[in-house]
């Protein structure tokens, strides 16, 4: 794609990478070996929910079935996340080598690229993309001369729900229905689209791939720390000097990222959008990482002159709206929480009424059908229970309680 | 993409699949699980909600229905399984492992009363002004756990319109707590899909196609939403202040006919077990509460036999003799859901329907006409009621065609339901009422046309005729006790085969159509019977693809899983098990009666004598008793 291709720099996605290498390196290794080279990297899934990516794709691969199929998560609905575009634009290399190196090792004969609707200008570039991968015999029969490993990608363009970046609620859409999400179990990985053995994998988890399979899980795993391999692209955006796209190692403090993009009067980070965690000053020494602060990448930075409860409001907003409106938890609680918000900013509440939802939450969180419901309280009571003193106490508008 | 099969209800509401995992241990056989420390044995693949319920430990539900696939969307019935960082809905969980549950910890109560206290802050109205009150799902979990206020508030305004465009189906949506099962039995066990949830989050809602009125879809009125519907969000269009007024004006004369399957459901109204059948002390019922006369539909059940038979008997004759194009198979006609559904969905097969019309309108036909007349009666002044087990029928009876009388054949359609309400409201107790008999004259019917009420039965009332008529033989010569079991039973589609041997002479009645019988000598008879238009459909692509069933003369078709016992205006709940008894009620009330076969009906015999005396299928009976229909395809008219 000859695009605005902007030179990015980073360890593991943004080092080097020639194009086909992974599948030329691929194609002459074992499915087992990949598999290996995999679980040596450690990697586990960039959309958010960390799922080993070795064992998925060997449960895939394991699946007893004529036709499975490679699904790349490109949804990137997450508030505040928009590394997956940048991928999609600048390094489509990386995805789709690492969608070809997926379908060979898990013995699929079909990607397809789930691309959020609002992304529609990308599906031009990526299907002439497409299209010079297959002149090139990168796509279809007997890619490289690897004698029957075929393998084609097509792309899909979303409809806007945010819903729609669960793999069971994409799956529902690509097959045309509804977009909601299925009952867990069966998994994608037995029961996935049009009922067959799919993996679903996020643009980064695919980009990475293609890296581990050129460089070695080791290599790989030598990142980060020990339970999070690798590094991490963060979409930072907000209140700083420097947004964009930044790839650093997982493990980095809160603060050094902030400092990386000149953040000033940081007064709270909401990490892994708007399902994610507020996380405020007195805990910036945190680090991003599965085992401290988990994320799928977004990064949003709030200074001091925000309102927390506008700040919060605006996620609940988000999630009334966006809940598929399947479960009741996350259909309604949602909506409850939402009018707990308005009830503070109207300094109309008790703090009988406000625990009370905050109990919701955790129900909400227990009692959801997918992760959008279970994680939609998140904000809610992190932002209530962190910003105690500025929401309750500030003054703000007769906000004491009553 | 990938060629697309139909795939019609989504995925995640069809049933799991369950893929038996390697490990020997578990194969085919058994998994030991833990509920609440107690160690239980289940077959791989229960739910756990099965697997409580098989062993007596409560799981309340609210989306999950019997009769449908899973759902596992309003979470109520979640429970703890060890491991799982959240909680699961047990409805649709598989046990695939050994795992041990927790029905009762603090995280299911807390979930539970959560639900139950959101559902109940949407849910516009109160129960004292509700249908459903003292028979809602959602008003007894509120009781079972204790709810005694508001605790996320209680919504003041109604947020839906309520749609009372449809003759048969009133929707509130007020009411509506997205469970889906109207949803899913419309397009899952009926393979109609006009109801669908419409938007998102907050703003989800079951609608239609636009969110059209319900009349302006092609709904075929079945109303087995209704029966599924947890809350009071689905009722049937109800006539019972019309109904009341007509009894309490002097002036009218104010008739009823009862189908043969109310009598056997109207118990569960009082609170009954199902399976009784209360005929007598409802005929006893229905005069104290005002009607003039009582008659028994079964009567036009057994003249549907006559002119329907002697259809089938014409339309063979004519393409097995006189070479003509006939269409076949026949199709019955009874079922006023199934007619509109061939309407809509094959509309290039109405001619295979019957023309004959269904016995609610044949007798709306002869009471303004016939019956009218010997009393004497001024056919205006005649309000004609019909108690159905079905919300079809409503529609039926306003369908504009049926008008043959001179006047609207049958002016009220009046579900079980109702008809029940409307005892109880004349202070009735029906299980205390003596017994009495049907009104003259029409009189006591058949059981021919009683057995109509469950699927297969207007089959075997069919075959008890048909078979004596071409045969001269019993019907107990070749079925013990007239009991025609091949075509019994709730399979969804029945078929069989019945070789014509011996031929007997042509009976008088019907002796001006065909000269004789030698023509079926040797024949087979190829039949097949079906319920719930989810098979149907099955049935009618395969006879649209020239399959099996093409090659069968007549197919009986009933709407309704389990046929009218299962009707859309039947007692609220349903399950198989209720089916089942009702459906034991009718065949065990047709073994108690002295006439069993609608020939032997002596009032139909007397009908043909006198009034339609043409015979079946004459001008006079196709003016009163037949009646054509529309191609409708997606339209609705």
């Amino acid at each position: 794609m000859e695009t605005i291709k902007k030179k990015r720099t980073g360890p593991v996605i943004f080092s080097e990478y020639k194009r086909g290498d992974a599948i030329k390196k691929a194609i002459l290794m074992t499915r087992e070996d990949i598999l290996f080279e995999l679980k040596d990297s450690k990697l586990k899934g960039r959309g958010g929910a960390g799922f080993p990516t070795s064992t998925k794709w060997m449960l895939t691969a394991a699946a007893k079935s004529d036709d499975k199929f490679l699904v790349c998560n490109a949804d990137e609905g997450e508030p505040g996340t928009f590394k997956d575009r940048v991928l999609l634009m600048e390094y489509p290399e990386l995805v789709f080598d690492g969608m070809v190196v997926g379908g060979y090792t898990i013995g699929s004969q079909k990607g397809i690229v789930y691309l959020r609707g609002e992304y529609e200008y990308l599906l031009k570039p990526l299907q002439d993309y497409l299209e010079v991968m297959r002149k090139d015999n990168l796509l279809g029969k007997n890619i490289f001369g690897k004698k029957d490993f075929n393998f084609d990608i097509e792309i899909f363009l979303g409809s806007g729900a945010y819903v729609c970046g669960e793999e069971t609620a994409l799956i529902e859409s690509l097959e045309g229905h509804r977009g909601e999400p299925r009952n867990r179990p069966p998994y994608p990985i037995n029961t996935g689209y049009l009922g067959r053995p799919t993996s679903v994998n996020n643009v980064e988890t695919l980009a990475a791939v293609s890296h581990i399979v050129v460089k070695g899980g080791s290599w790989f795993a030598k990142f980060g720390t020990d339970k999070s391999s690798g590094s991490k692209l963060f979409s930072v955006s907000g209140d700083c000097e420097k947004p964009g796209v930044y790839e650093l190692p997982w493990g980095t403090k809160i603060s050094e990222l902030l400092k990386i993009v000149e953040a000033k009067n940081t007064k709270a980070v909401q990490i892994g959008g708007a399902s994610g965690h507020c996380v405020p000053k007195s805990q910036f020494d945190r680090t991003m990482a599965y085992e401290d602060v988990a994320t799928g990448g977004s990064v949003m930075v709030f200074n001091e002159s925000r309102d927390m409860l506008h700040v919060l409001k605006n996620f609940m907003e988000f999630f009334v709206e966006e809940s598929c409106g399947q479960c009741t938890p996350c259909r309604m609680g949602n909506v409850k929480l939402l009018e707990g918000v308005e009830m503070i900013e109207k300094g109309e509440y008790t703090f009988a009424h406000i625990n009370k939802l905050k109990d919701l939450g955790r129900t909400m969180q227990m009692a959801s059908k997918c992760g959008l419901g279970q994680s939609s309280p998140n904000p809610f009571i992190s932002i209530l229970e962190n910003f105690n003193d500025e929401i309750f106490n500030a003054g703000n508008g007769g906000r004491n309680g009553k | 993409m990938e060629s697309k099969k139909t795939l019609r209800a989504p995925v995640s509401q069809k049933p799991l699949v369950i893929e038996k995992p390697e490990n020997p241990e578990y194969i085919g056989g058994s998994v030991s699980i833990e509920i609440n420390e107690k160690k239980f044995s289940v077959p791989l693949g229960t739910t756990i909600l099965e697997a409580c319920r098989q062993n007596q430990i409560h799981i309340p539900t609210l989306c999950h229905h019997e009769d449908l696939c899973v759902a596992g969307v309003c979470r109520i019935c979640v429970v703890e399984v060890e491991g799982m960082r959240t909680l699961q809905a047990s409805c649709a969980f598989p046990i695939t492992a050994p795992i041990k549950i927790k029905t009762t910890s603090n995280a299911v109560r807390r979930s539970r009363k959560h639900i139950i206290d959101l559902l109940l802050s949407e849910h516009y109205g109160e129960c004292y002004s509700c249908f459903r009150n003292n028979n809602c799902e959602l008003q007894s979990l509120a009781k079972e756990y204790g709810v005694d206020h508001y605790s996320f508030g209680h919504i003041q305004n109604p947020r839906y319109e309520v749609d009372n465009s449809s003759y048969s189906v009133v929707r509130d949506m007020d009411k509506c707590i997205l469970c889906k099962r109207c949803v899913r039995t419309c397009i899952d066990l009926q393979e109609v899909g006009v109801l669908e949830a419409i938007g998102r989050g907050h703003d989800t809602h079951i609608g239609t196609f636009w969110d059209k009125p319900l009349a302006e879809v092609i709904c075929i009125n079945c109303g087995q939403c209704i029966n599924r519907c947890p809350t009071g969000a689905l009722r049937a269009n109800d006539p019972r202040d019309e109904i009341w007024s007509a009894i309490d004006n002097p002036k009218k004369h104010v008739v009823i006919q009862t189908a043969p399957s109310p009598r056997a459901a109207i118990c569960e109204e009082f609170g009954m077990e199902p399976g009784t059948s209360l005929t007598g002390e409802m005929n006893t019922a229905l005069r104290r509460i005002g009607f003039d006369v009582v008659f028994d539909t079964n009567f036009t059940a057994d003249l549907t036999i006559f002119e329907e038979g002697t259809e089938l008997i014409q339309r063979l004759y004519n393409a097995l003799v006189k070479k003509e194009q006939v269409a076949l198979p026949q199709f019955t006609s009874c079922s006023p859901g199934w007619v509109k559904y061939l309407e809509h969905f094959y509309p290039e097969y109405v001619d295979n329907l019957s023309s004959a019309k269904s016995p609610q309108q044949m007798f709306g036909a002869l009471i303004k006409t016939f019956y009218a007349k010997r009393k004497g009666i001024d056919p205006k002044d005649i309000v004609s009621v019909a108690v159905m087990p079905c919300s079809a029928k409503k529609f039926e009876c306003n369908r504009p065609e049926m008008v043959d009388s001179g006047f609207k054949d049958v002016d009220y359609g009046l579900t079980t339901r109702e008809l029940a309400q409307m005892i109880k409201e004349a202070g009735i107790y029906l299980p205390e009422m003596p017994k009495s008999h049907f009104d003259d004259p029409f009189g006591e019917a058949s059981g021919a046309g009683l057995i109509f009420g469950a699927t297969g039965g207007v089959m075997e009332a069919a075959l008890r005729t048909v078979v004596e008529f071409i045969t001269g033989k019993k019907i107990e010569n070749i079925f013990a006790n007239a009991d025609i079991t091949p075509v019994r039973g709730f399979e969804g589609i029945k078929y069989a085969e019945l070789p014509i041997s011996d031929v007997g002479p042509v009976p008088k009645l019907i002796a001006h159509l065909v000269p004789d019988w030698n023509w079926l000598k040797g024949a087979t008879l190829k039949i097949a019977v079906v319920h719930g238009t989810a098979n149907a459909k099955k049935v009618m692509d395969d006879i649209k693809a020239g399959g099996k069933f093409s090659e069968c003369h007549f197919i009986e078709f009933m709407a309704c899983p389990g046929g009218c016992i299962g009707g859309g205006g039947q007692p609220i709940p349903t399950t198989p098990e209720i089916r089942k008894l009702r459906a034991k009620a009718i065949y065990d009330e047709d073994k108690s009666l002295p006439v069993r076969k609608s020939h032997e009906n002596r009032h139909v015999v007397e009908i043909y004598n006198e009034f339609l005396t043409d015979g079946p299928c004459g001008h006079i009976s196709h003016k009163l008793l037949h009646t054509h229909y529309i191609k409708r395809g997606k339209y609705i008219a």
